[in-house]
């Protein structure tokens, strides 16, 4: 185990991580503030990348196809939005469901189930590449930096507006929205897109880093985005109670987790384990407030306080 | 203010659990009605104000806010002209969110929610004001977050927010059953202390029927999806429980034997 190695593969795992934390921001807007877990984000990380690679390919201008990468997740996200609103259906079916069509329409958009882009011969924003070794302009990890932070900028901003307000209160009580006259429906459709055009985004960014776009690259997103926000929270979540600090802590817990899988891989973790790994952690994690109120209430804690002082 | 004509409303129709919960109900509240309302478990009282506030569509009937027929509005759009105040004080109120945040939400009940700043600065004295007339010491507190406060508290910040915008009519649906009874009675005050003051039509619904007696101008008592009851005037005013009783069993043609049929 040669630490050398470790220390050259973390500038990757910033980079990941961050790109990551788009995705993750779009989670968050869902798990935490519409109290939704959407897993239409498998199906729309590849959306986004997929959209952005045939486009570039196409000699589209990389802005664009970004701009267009977002839009066809926005659209993903309208859908689930509407099977779940309009229809009735229970939101992680309708995730279910929108993520299951997307394959097809993944496979459609890039004609094939994987397509790679040549970094030599497209001007992509960021790259593996550009990590080391090029001008601090076109630095991967600045890029994607500066992007988090323009996105949050954004998102807290609409987040103080009279429709973000009330958004948050759809999340938060959808019977209380409905009586001071809010439109839950809608704002469950938009909160939707939203998350899903970050997705998107973040698929963008992640298939021009990774030089090729891939109809399984989605595959599991859900889960990094959670642990995402979990680690986030549990790390950053008495620090930070300002809502623009909050996202900027999910971002962080993208990192983090980055971080965490590269020091696993470099103890030499037979690798197709990773997955199930993430699931067991993200699991744990998710038990922990169920378990903080069942196991460690009041009277429990001061039950191991004094068990402490007896000396056990 | 208000004219319900002709409502129905069957849950699980066709089906083993079927109930008729409202049975062709006929009421009409005059401007500054406030009504009580009384009747045992499964009379139709909670039905009825979820019928006026659009929460599912009615069978068969019309009803008229302010003349106008509301009966195909889907509820978020009734609430411009509602104000309302549920049983359970979690209900009311967006408990993640400040106080201030919550009151800037009921401000533009009625309105269409635009990219404009959700709080405007000068909105926070009328806000302090306000929570000031509730005695409650919230006036100090507008950013904290309306999970950290009692029931009581939170039933009067929800009533508060169900009367910031002037509504035609407040819909009250036992605000006071889940308080202790010291913090009714005070929330029962500033209902009608606010009341009062804006003149509001109101439909508040109690199970307890001295509150029933002695607040409003008028009460109703209901039994199986109808209105059996409809005192008002003069009558009223000098209606006491025995006559509430007497006029129960003269109504329904049963004996009142037991009081949890009115007070359940």
């Amino acid at each position: 185990m040669n630490i050398i190695s470790l220390v050259n593969a973390l500038p990757g795992a910033v980079a990941q991580g961050l790109i990551w934390g788009i995705m993750a921001i779009g989670v968050y807007i869902t798990f935490r503030i519409l109290d939704i877990a959407d897993l239409t984000v498998d199906g729309t990380l590849c959306t986004g990348g997929a959209v952005c690679i045939i486009m570039m390919q196409s000699g589209q201008n990389v802005w664009v196809s970004m701009a267009a990468a977002l839009a066809a997740g926005m659209l993903a996200g309208m859908v689930t939005g509407l099977l779940h609103t309009f229809m009735g259906i229970p939101a992680i079916l309708a995730g279910i469901l929108t993520q299951l069509g997307l394959y097809s329409v993944n496979l459609k958009i890039m004609g094939k189930a994987n397509q790679a882009i040549n970094v030599d011969k497209f001007d992509l924003l960021v790259s593996l590449r550009y990590i080391k070794n090029v001008p601090f302009y076109k630095n991967t990890i600045l890029i994607v930096a500066l992007t988090i932070v323009v996105l949050i900028f954004i998102l807290y901003w609409f987040f103080g507006t009279e429709l973000g307000c009330s958004l948050r209160a759809t999340g938060c009580n959808d019977k209380m929205a409905r009586a001071q006259g809010i439109n839950t429906d809608f704002n469950r459709v938009l909160g939707l897109m939203i998350s899903n055009g970050l997705v998107a985004f973040s698929g963008a960014f992640l298939s021009q880093y990774q030089g090729f776009a891939d109809v399984n690259m989605g595959r599991g997103a859900i889960v990094i985005g959670l642990a995402a926000v979990i680690i986030g929270e549990a790390v950053f979540g008495k620090i930070f109670r300002n809502f623009g600090f909050r996202l900027l802590a999910v971002a962080f817990g993208s990192i983090i987790y980055y971080f965490v899988l590269q020091i696993v891989i470099w103890m030499g973790i037979d690798t197709d384990l990773l997955k199930l790994l993430s699931a067991a952690v993200v699991a744990v994690f998710l038990a922990v407030p169920t378990w903080r109120s069942r196991y460690f209430s009041k009277t429990f804690r001061i039950f191991v306080k004094l068990a402490g002082r007896g000396g056990m | 203010m208000l004219e319900i004509k002709n409502v129905s409303k069957t849950f699980n129709a066709g089906t083993v659990n079927e109930k008729r919960a409202l049975k062709n109900v006929n009421l009409t509240l005059e401007d500054g009605d406030f009504v009580t309302v009384i009747g045992g478990n499964g009379a139709g009282k909670s039905t009825m104000l979820n019928a006026i506030a659009g929460v599912w569509p009615v069978d068969q009937g019309n009803i008229l806010i302010g003349g106008k027929d509301v009966t195909k509005l889907p509820e978020y759009k009734r609430a411009a002209f509602l104000g309302r105040v549920f049983q359970d004080p979690m209900n009311g109120t967006a408990a993640t969110m400040g106080i201030e945040e919550n009151l800037a939400l009921a401000l533009r009940r009625g309105q269409s929610r635009t990219l404009r700043v959700g709080i405007k600065n000068n909105e926070r004295e009328v806000y302090k004001r306000l929570l000031a007339t509730l005695g409650l010491g919230l006036e100090d507190r507008l950013t904290s977050k309306v999970g950290l406060l009692s029931g009581g508290q939170r039933q009067a910040l929800t009533l508060l927010m169900a009367t910031l915008k002037k509504p035609k009519l407040l819909l009250l649906d036992e605000h006071t059953a889940a308080l202790d009874p010291k913090t009714a009675a005070k929330v029962l005050e500033t209902t009608d202390m606010i009341v009062n003051r804006d003149k509001l039509t109101t439909l508040m619904i109690t199970h307890n029927m001295k509150d029933a007696i002695v607040h409003g101008n008028r009460l109703i008592m209901m039994m199986d999806g109808n209105i059996i009851l409809d005192i008002r005037g003069e009558e009223k005013k000098t209606l006491t429980v025995e006559d509430l009783l007497h006029k129960f069993e003269q109504v329904s043609g049963e004996e009142f034997t037991s009081d949890k049929a009115i007070l359940g």
